[in-house]
């Protein structure tokens, strides 16, 4: 194993501006910063004060990775890295598949979950990561 | 203020999904890529956030309600079943397989590339159509 591209700065720091978001969150409007279930939420949602709630803040992320690729250095070239082919399909399938049956991803599980210490999350954690280390080992 | 709040919040998760790295398919897959070329960034990004998180939440959650809500929306599955077994695993296999999770997907929407904009529908409608059918299943 040899250690490439180590940004541990702007990671850190992201990380922390991660936190804090999900922090305000749940201090402010009561609900978990899990980005799939929030999403899901849109659609599923009975009442239109939750599904607005809902929206503004997918719409939030939106505008964030918008203006973080306008004032950065070292914006994200999305166009270079993702081509539409069977396996952009099967893999969006998969996350689409997986965060709903699990009922959270990275977000909600791995960062939200296991601050509140829930065995459900404990468990999805460890399997999403495994199934990605596995996933990458074999396909690249 | 709620819905303020709301939007606020979406805004700094994206400005640090940005900032950290996770936005880039190729950082997430460097990082899924531990056995070969290692970029072990994405650790840091987890390790910040739980970072805040771990201390932040108990003390969120001590009070009684959240500043603009009666009641605090949290899940209420407690035990281990089939699902949170099968369901993170698809999910590691497709993240692994892209380097895409719904988060960044969704915050790399405003780059316009059309690769991100068609995984984002499709993931999208996969969701909406696992959970009509779970639904559908145990009701």
């Amino acid at each position: 194993m040899t250690i490439v591209n180590f940004t541990p700065l702007e990671s850190l720091s992201g990380g922390l501006l991660i936190g804090l978001a999900s922090t305000i969150f749940l201090l402010t409007t009561g609900r978990i910063a899990g980005i799939s279930g929030i999403l899901k939420g849109i659609f599923t949602s009975k009442t239109n004060d939750d599904r607005l709630v809902r929206f503004l803040f997918i719409l939030g992320l939106v505008a964030g990775g918008f203006i973080y690729n306008l004032t950065s250095s070292n914006p994200i070239n999305a166009h270079a890295i993702t081509e539409i082919n069977p396996k952009l399909i099967f893999g969006a399938i998969f996350v689409g598949i997986g965060t709903a049956l699990g009922n959270g991803c990275t977000s909600g599980h791995g960062i939200c979950g296991l601050s509140r210490k829930s065995k459900r999350s404990i468990v999805a954690t460890i399997l999403f990561m495994l199934a990605g280390f596995i996933t990458v080992y074999f396909a690249n | 203020m709620k819905k303020l709040y709301s939007l606020l919040s979406g805004l700094i998760f994206g400005l640090g999904l940005g900032l950290s790295g996770m936005m880039s398919p190729e950082k997430v897959k460097g990082f899924l890529d531990i056995t070969r070329n290692w970029d072990p960034s994405l650790g840091l990004v987890m390790g910040g956030a739980l970072l805040v998180t771990f201390v932040s939440f108990p003390l969120v959650l001590k009070k009684k309600a959240p500043v603009c809500e009666n009641s605090f929306q949290l899940p209420t599955k407690k035990d281990l079943d089939l699902q949170v077994i099968i369901g993170p695993v698809f999910f590691g296999i497709g993240w692994g397989l892209i380097g895409l999770c719904p988060g960044p997907a969704i915050a790399n929407l405003a780059t316009g590339a059309t690769g991100v904009i068609v995984f984002f529908i499709v993931m999208t409608i996969a969701m909406f159509l696992t959970d009509l059918t779970r639904n559908k299943l145990l009701n």
